[in-house]
């Protein structure tokens, strides 16, 4: 009976493992496996070798995008935090109507993507349309627009981890603080933001990550546009990897290994740079 | 704890060994390609994907009335605006994959070439009028056009009239608005006395949003292609050179600087907008095609009556344009799915023949659908644009045919799209435009045709 026991993990486990097994790991190294060959779909294929990482690498449009995107990820993971963290700690200090603000600010999260892009594509353009011009015909108007849209969908959620963490700080720490003479700003910056370590930790990882994945916001806000045609390819100014991939995937039949082998890219930079980040804010965390 | 963390991994790797092995057999078995005709159609099924969203409903209905009359099974499926592409894509890779599906032409066909059925010496080939409706690949006839469009200036015949009507009309009659310089005049007077007609402008709103920007960078941009293949005698090229592209502008430059907003608020203006400004009366043309009649005839609030729609064609200076006619085509090519079961691919020919000979679904076709269907026993169309449309044919005007279909990439389309916007919000020069097109083109040609 107890050496049957033993075993009942396994009936538990098997319909979370074959769904992550057939929803993930499978479509994973399928993936993996395509990027090397030339398909339409995705049951007729022929391997090609590194063709496909060629064309991508040397692709003029994907290297813009990888740019574009760096930099909308520093300017927003700073942004998103920052105003995420201030707005948690003003709504921890137990001023009235603290739920009913929470609850605000956490809404925008709840609708999606597309929806979004195109609510702020209104907003902006009815603005832009006094200066005659629109969100689509300037890049800088579309690297901040996305800015703006991601502070206002993400601030409201990390706001939800920053309150957790503000909340789960003991009181004694801020009395002991207290007592020996401490100013507000030397507790927030020794007792407040070392103990907030682990949720500074998740935020910044999923900013990072939620940033560098964009693409509903792209795709409804500007979708690539404005076009610049200067250099003799036409790059797309405000477009980002995710839309870049998509769109070399869909746009020609004959790239669809390389939108496969640019995703493969594309997964190597993200899982590295959020090791590398989740390493770094890791050791920053103190234990209690 | 070590011996559960054991068990653990070894199951995970069962799993995934499991999950792996099931890939393998899915990626190998449809490998055969053109099974024989010989299915029995009564034991096969039907799947069409549908690529007009705006007659998803009419095509349900028809399936029905085919299943009901037949026993047969027809699954349709419309795919979402702009989304054909990516629908057909996922679509196909399921085992039960669409039965009959469309390309667009013979761009659309080189890529979907291993899943075309040859139509050749089918019941449903033989009903067609003409050969010209057929896409051939040598001998094969991997696609027909199963409906014919045609699109050119709608125009207000009430409004135009009052213009005819006025003191400052320098053209009085439709008979002499047959040139660009004509029609250049005609807008521009319209466009200056506006207040005098009780209109925002001459030409709706050329809206660059993405609802409204394949009626520029696809259906204008035919003309120039048009004017270019004819002059070299082909229907194809890897490099176009533009030499059209003058003429490109001019046209351009006159719906921007005539139509019922300023060009540079036209990067957000919608489909809906310039629906809406014909529909209204606020504006006299209107560039789009005989699928727009549903949307701007009279509702009984608003809208046009039958006799007030009058058409004209897109002129843009090119020589000879007295005899030009509207651009009449097709994007629209059916296709058999090669890969389907033999049984299937029966049932879907005869399910293809009902729709085009049944008096049932000529009707629908006719009818609810508002389609010209290029086959022996189509029935004519209620649409007052088709009869317009037919009528030039009749005078002897010469048809404009749609070259869209020859471009070499979606790419190619969005880049001369993003160029045309920039350009009227004066935020990029023409040169942008012509790179966009000349060079676009010879960029995703060589991306299409690689490999």
């Amino acid at each position: 009976m107890t050496k049957m026991k033993k075993w009942y993990f396994l009936i538990f486990v098997l319909p979370t493992l074959a769904a992550f097994a057939i929803g993930f790991i499978y479509p994973f190294f399928q993936g993996i496996y395509l990027s090397f060959c030339k398909f339409i779909t995705t049951s007729n294929a022929t391997f090609v070798g590194f063709n496909n990482y060629v064309t991508a690498l040397q692709d003029d449009s994907f290297k813009y995008a990888f740019w574009f995107t760096v930099m909308f990820v520093v300017v927003s993971v700073i942004l998103i935090n920052v105003l995420a963290f201030a707005i948690a700690y003003v709504l921890t200090l137990g001023i009235k109507g603290s739920n009913v603000f929470r609850t605000v600010f956490f809404m925008p999260n709840l609708i999606g993507g597309i929806v979004l892009g195109f609510i702020w594509q209104q907003i902006f353009d009815g603005i832009l349309k006094y200066y005659g011009t629109s969100i689509v015909l300037n890049e800088t108007f579309g690297f901040w627009g996305l800015v703006i849209l991601m502070c206002w969908q993400q601030a409201g959620y990390m706001m939800i981890i920053y309150i957790a963490g503000f909340q789960s700080i003991p009181n004694h720490l801020y009395e002991a603080a207290k007592i020996d003479g401490a100013t507000k700003s030397k507790i927030l910056t020794k007792i407040t933001i070392p103990m907030m370590a682990p949720s500074i930790t998740i935020c910044t990882f999923l900013t990072l990550t939620n940033s560098f994945k964009l693409f509903d916001q792209n795709l409804a806000l500007t979708n690539g546009a404005p076009i610049d045609f200067s250099t003799g390819v036409a790059i797309k100014k405000t477009q980002m990897l995710a839309l870049d991939i998509y769109n070399t995937f869909y746009a020609n039949n004959n790239y669809r290994g390389v939108g496969q082998a640019k995703a493969v890219i594309f997964f190597i930079v993200v899982a590295g740079i959020a090791l590398i980040q989740l390493y770094f804010t890791r050791k920053r965390e103190v234990q209690q | 704890m070590r011996r559960l963390s054991k068990i653990l991994a070894f199951g995970m790797a069962a799993c995934m060994a499991a999950t792996a092995f099931v890939g393998c057999g899915s990626t190998t078995n449809s490998s055969s390609d053109a099974p024989a005709a010989s299915g029995d159609a009564s034991k096969g099924k039907v799947y069409y994907l549908n690529f007009k969203p705006e007659q998803d409903k009419q095509w349900q209905e028809l399936a029905k009335a085919y299943t009901e009359e037949t026993g047969t099974e027809v699954k349709v499926f419309t795919a979402a605006e702009g989304q054909y592409e990516q629908t057909l894509t996922a679509e196909m890779d399921k085992a039960d994959a669409p039965t009959l599906f469309q390309v667009n032409g013979p761009v659309g066909y080189a890529n979907w070439k291993d899943f075309c059925y040859d139509l050749a010496g089918s019941d449903f080939s033989k009903e067609l009028k003409s050969d010209e409706f057929a896409l051939k690949d040598g001998d094969k006839i991997p696609g027909i056009a199963y409906v014919i469009e045609t699109y050119g200036i709608i125009y207000n015949k009430t409004l135009l009239d009052k213009y005819f009507g006025s003191d400052f009309a320098t053209i009085k009659k439709i008979e002499d608005l047959n040139s660009f310089t004509a029609l250049k005049t005609v807008a521009e007077e319209i466009q200056k006395n506006k207040d005098a007609l009780g209109v925002d402008g001459a030409f709706t709103s050329a809206g660059m949003d993405g609802s409204s920007d394949w009626r520029f960078k696809t259906h204008l941009a035919n003309m120039p292609i048009y004017y270019e293949y004819k002059d070299k005698g082909i229907s194809q090229t890897d490099a176009i050179e533009g030499t059209y592209l003058e003429n490109y502008k001019n046209i351009w430059d006159l719906y921007i600087n005539n139509s019922t907003c300023d060009k540079t608020e036209l990067a957000s203006k919608t489909g809906a907008d310039a629906e809406t400004e014909f529909k209204t009366g606020k504006a006299v043309f209107y560039q789009n095609g005989t699928w727009a009649y549903g949307n701007v005839k009279d509702d009984g609030k608003a809208g046009l009556k039958d006799d007030e729609f009058g058409m004209l064609p897109i002129y843009i200076g090119a020589k000879g344009e007295e005899k030009q006619g509207l651009c009449t085509g097709s994007e629209n090519y059916w296709c058999v799915n090669s890969k389907a079961s033999a049984d299937d691919i029966a049932a879907t020919l005869k399910f293809m023949h009902w729709c085009v000979t049944s008096d049932k679904a000529t009707t629908a076709l006719a009818e609810d659908m508002g389609f010209v269907i290029p086959f022996k026993s189509a029935k004519a169309a209620t649409n007052p644009l088709v009869t317009i449309a037919d009528q030039y044919v009749s005078d002897g005007t010469v048809s404009v045919s749609w070259n869209f279909s020859s471009i070499p990439s979606e790419d190619w389309k969005n880049g001369v799209g993003a160029a045309l916007t920039q350009y009227a919000a004066g935020t990029s020069e023409w040169d942008a435009v012509k790179a966009a097109f000349v060079d676009g083109w010879k960029i995703e040609y060589a991306k299409a045709h690689q490999g």
